[in-house]
């Protein structure tokens, strides 16, 4: 099978996914207590009744349950997710101005987590009882136990606080200027703190994986080989056993992709970071439905891609998977 | 004939939770120019750890050189500094492994695995290393070299992999090549090819081999010297014809009738196979007298409480048991 | 290198179950995570009647800090209630909605996961899509939406947190069926006549427990952190005290009041940690080989 069929397949399986979210949006609305028009108004009780006939029309929501959903695919297929009524706008331009920030946030403690965690491990494992091994399971368990929007909270009141080197919240300062370098290093300064409460979980997580896998790979046969020809401590580590030893941390970021969304979606609300996790907190205060919906559409979208990417990374780095279906 | 690596009175440690494990004493080998040294013996007997404490890759801890000297060419290993240990391994000793299921890296292609090799000891570019690659996978006689180099190893079946092996270990050139097992994970007819493979790569290139198995009949088709050793102890070394015909350690001459013999009599009541009693004792147990005094038929007094030294039996032969001066056995 | 080989040697004639209770004592992970969740549950049952203060109660000045007047010993809220009240009142829900999470999360993935795992085929094919399916809803987001949909009480909360954990249970539970399925007694109970039913819930499962238990602690940790993250976002259920609501509750002042945010935190972490600590004293005590490392 070529490579090509292989992501082929892929695109297929994830839109077979996408297709299979919309499907489920579609049946929470009917399962929602209420009148499905009331749902898609989203306002409780609140919205008129020519404003429900009008959407009843819309949704067909008169016709077959089937018909229905065909209707509904067919718009959300085009884009429409609805109307935010509480926003005043259409869903889709709603979350399409938040989700960067959130692919921001969650892309730069994910892979701050996935490079300092393995790099932590390395190092752990060269000495499996030493500092760093003792300072990897500490982290780990604490970071596994505490509630990711108290750390987030702690950190504020360390680092901005009582040492204020870093902003509280928000993404950028309007007043500082707006030429792209101010900008992007502003937003850079405002992303340390949330970055950090997201991946530390993550973190600890990668390492305590990457020094379990190096453990077993240092014992393997092929390290002995690599050795035996002569290869440095370093090219031992650094390419015979990294490289290995990535494939399991890799595959766990993949399956945790979903879990970075939804602790993003409480890091975001700590640090009003203007993101998807943010929108979805006020839109669910105001029982804006579309949007909400809307928001676990896109997040998931962010997690099929994701998975995607995922998927081809592993097949780059590991030979022995590149063609499998 | 000059000898390219002699190993002498060689001690090794392992400590273990049981308390310290004596894995190799007083070992002592040579290795001639040209030739392939045969070290047989059962599972545990110290014979991979005899490979890997001349390749210095024995793991550390638990296990240490306690003393002993090892030498290539007149040039000490045991107390060489790592970086230069390094520059002699893979290119002046190399070693193949018993697993060639595993011991080549999953994810990186059998030519670079070959050409990384050539590169840490040798100055050429990545280009001319890569051919060098190419050479040594036709050398093994694996078809189609230059396709064949850009595999990755799960695409190769296990003998295929132990050529592969073989190739990465010669790349340089090594004047002692240690082959640990090489054909034990393999089917009996590829066993057979990779060893046709090693003799005549022996006689083409001149690597002199040390092959560690306990195959007695591929020992006795290409070893020219034999090593027997038990419980981390050398116990005979002589010449393959002498270890065959005319073994002199009781250990020595079980393990060659461990050996069926399809050319037996078939009226012969002896056993078809003999077998020798008992097991290697745990290394942390050992005391003072013969390792395998508890085994033997001819354990005397003098067993339990002094451990035989080596003694000559003729200017090849030597071996280490008590028998040999109360000339019983000759 | 067999050095070590004879050190399996001695064979132990104690019962399974006794051998991993003497081996949890030793664990040092587990005693202490025993003892947190024991100090907890102790803090959270017998505290209302120790400490007889209302958590919803206005008692003092907004925002008093800790130790500055004696009888609100862990100072007051934004509105004036009394924190160490809050704390006591909030551990109940907070550890029901975690317990019964916990087993709603572990019955649907072991249901799911053993029937995947046991028939494999389509069903298996079937029953992995669906759960991929679900591990693409980041799991926090979809409880919320369920939670928004239907009205929040710690009921509501408990189900949604089950519907969204049960993947990775159901995948640990079928890598484990996987494994065991095919091993010689089950084929032997197979080959007795025993019926597909009692193979999977009698021969099978109680082979595949070790790492289900383990996973089981870990699991209601997790179901305590889902509770507190939609707590703090205002989603549990508002006629219940709960830590996490503490927290969302103070979120807003947490420069003028860290104790408002520290102490209910620093519960919830005590508790997750507690029961995170006995699932790696199970683990050591399931897998005694893995102690060495």
């Amino acid at each position: 099978m070529s490579i090509l069929l292989v992501i082929f397949r892929r695109l297929v399986h994830a839109f077979l996914l996408i297709l299979a979210v919309l499907v489920l949006n579609f049946l929470l609305i009917h399962i929602a207590p209420g009148d499905p028009a009331e749902v898609i108004a989203g306002e409780m009780g609140g919205a008129t009744e020519e404003m429900l006939a009008q959407i009843r029309t819309a949704y067909g929501l008169d016709q077959p349950v089937i018909v229905q959903l065909g209707t509904y695919l067919g718009k959300a297929l085009q884009g429409d997710l609805g109307q935010s009524f509480f926003y005043n706008a259409p869903v889709l331009e709603l979350v399409s101005g938040r989700i960067g920030a959130t692919i921001l946030l969650v892309m730069t403690a994910l892979l701050f987590a996935i490079f300092v965690g393995t790099l932590l491990g390395v190092i752990a494992s060269h000495k499996p009882k030493g500092i760093v091994s003792g300072l990897v399971t500490l982290v780990s368990v604490i970071g596994y136990s505490a509630p990711i929007f108290w750390t987030g909270m702690m950190l504020v009141i360390l680092f901005a606080w009582s040492i204020p080197i870093f902003p509280i919240s928000g993404m950028y300062d309007i007043t500082k200027g707006d030429d792209l370098w101010t900008r992007a290093l502003d937003i850079l300064h405002h992303l340390v703190l949330p970055a950090l409460t997201l991946g530390i979980v993550y973190l600890a997580q990668y390492a305590r994986l990457s020094r379990a896998s190096m453990l077993e790979i240092l014992g393997s046969d092929y390290i002995r080989t690599a050795r035996a020809k002569g290869a440095s401590e370093i090219s031992v580590y650094g390419r015979h056993a990294l490289r290995n030893a990535i494939l399991p941390v890799v595959t766990i970021a993949g399956l945790q992709f979903g879990s970075v969304v939804s602790g993003a979606v409480l890091v975001e609300t700590v640090f009003s970071w203007p993101g998807l996790g943010t929108l979805a907190f006020d839109s669910i205060l105001a029982r804006d439905y579309p949007t909400v919906l809307g928001i676990l559409f896109f997040s998931s979208l962010l997690v099929i891609v994701a998975n995607l990417l995922t998927d081809l990374v592993y097949r780059l780095v590991d030979p022995r998977i590149r063609m499998e279906g | 004939m000059s000898v390219v690596l002699d190993v002498k009175d060689l001690v090794v440690d392992f400590k273990t939770r049981a308390g310290n494990a004596r894995v190799l004493n007083q070992v002592s080998l040579d290795l001639r120019e040209g030739e392939i040294l045969g070290i047989v013996g059962e599972s545990g007997c110290g014979k991979s750890m005899t490979a890997l404490s001349i390749m210095g890759l024995i793991p550390n801890p638990p296990g240490r050189i306690t003393s002993g000297s090892i030498s290539l060419d007149g040039q000490e290993l045991t107390s060489m500094p790592a970086a230069k240990l390094r520059a002699i391994r893979g290119n002046r000793i190399s070693m193949i492994f018993q697993e060639p299921m595993t011991s080549l890296n999953p994810v990186f292609r059998i030519g670079d695995q070959i050409s990384e090799s050539v590169l840490l000891h040798q100055n050429v570019s990545k280009k001319e290393a890569w051919k060098r690659a190419v050479e040594m996978l036709e050398l093994v006689g694996i078809p189609e070299p230059a396709v064949r180099a850009r595999s990755y190893p799960h695409e190769l079946s296990g003998g295929m992999r132990q050529r592969v092996m073989i190739g990465l270990a010669l790349a340089c050139k090594p004047k002692v090549l240690i082959a640990d097992e090489p054909t034990t994970a393999l089917d009996v007819t590829v066993q057979a090819q990779i060893f046709d493979l090693l003799k005549n790569l022996q006689e083409e290139t001149g690597t002199a081999i040390i092959l560690i198995t306990h195959d007695m009949g591929a020992v006795a088709e290409l070893a020219d010297r034999v090593s027997v050793m038990y419980a981390g102890h050398v116990i005979e070394t002589g010449s393959t014809r002498q270890i065959l015909d005319d073994p002199r350690h009781p250990y020595t001459r079980g393990l060659i009738s461990c050996v069926p013999h399809l050319e037996d009599n078939p009226g012969d009541e002896r056993p078809y196979l003999e077998e020798i009693e008992g097991v290697v004792p745990p290394l942390t147990e050992l005391g003072t007298g013969c390792a395998f005094a508890p085994r033997c038929k001819h354990v005397m007094d003098r067993c339990l409480t002094t451990n035989p030294v080596i003694g000559r039996v003729s200017q090849q032969h030597s071996v280490a048991c008590h028998l040999l001066k109360e000339k019983e056995l000759a | 290198m067999t050095v070590t080989s004879d050190q399996n040697l001695h064979i132990s004639s104690q019962s399974p179950l006794k051998e991993v209770a003497r081996a949890f004592r030793q664990s040092w992970a587990g005693m202490l995570g025993l003892v947190l969740l024991f100090l907890v549950c102790v803090f959270c049952l017998a505290g209302p009647f120790i400490y007889m203060v209302d958590p919803f109660e206005v008692i003092w000045a907004p925002l008093t800090p800790p130790g500055e007047v004696a009888n609100v010993p862990l100072g007051t809220d934004y509105l004036g209630r009394d924190i160490l009240a809050g704390l006591i009142h909030g551990g109940a829900s907070t550890l029901f909605v975690g317990l019964v999470a916990g087993v709603l999360t572990m019955t649907i993935g072991i249901l799911v996961g053993s029937i995947a795992g046991y028939y494999g085929g389509m069903v298996d094919e079937a029953l992995m899509r669906l759960t991929e399916f679900f591990q693409v809803l980041p799991a926090l987001l979809f409880a919320m939406v369920l939670v928004t949909l239907f009205t929040p009480s710690i009921y509501v909360v408990s189900i949604a947190i089950g519907i969204v954990s049960w993947p990775a249970t159901a995948r640990l539970t079928r890598a484990e069926f996987l494994r065991i399925r095919n091993l010689e007694y089950v084929n032997a109970a197979r080959s007795i006549g025993a019926r597909n039913n009692r193979i999977i819930w009698r021969v099978i499962l109680p082979n595949a427990l070790a790492p289900l238990i383990v996973s089981a602690t870990l699991t209601v940790g997790i179901a305590i952190l889902f509770e507190a993250g939609l707590s703090f976002l205002g989603l549990g259920d508002p006629n219940v005290f709960s830590w996490g609501m503490m927290i969302g509750a103070g979120r807003e002042y947490i420069l003028d009041g860290w104790w408002t945010i520290s102490f209910p935190g620093l519960m919830i972490f005590l508790t997750v940690l507690g029961f995170s600590l006995i699932g790696d004293g199970l683990n050591d005590a399931f897998n005694p080989k893995l102690r060495e490392r």
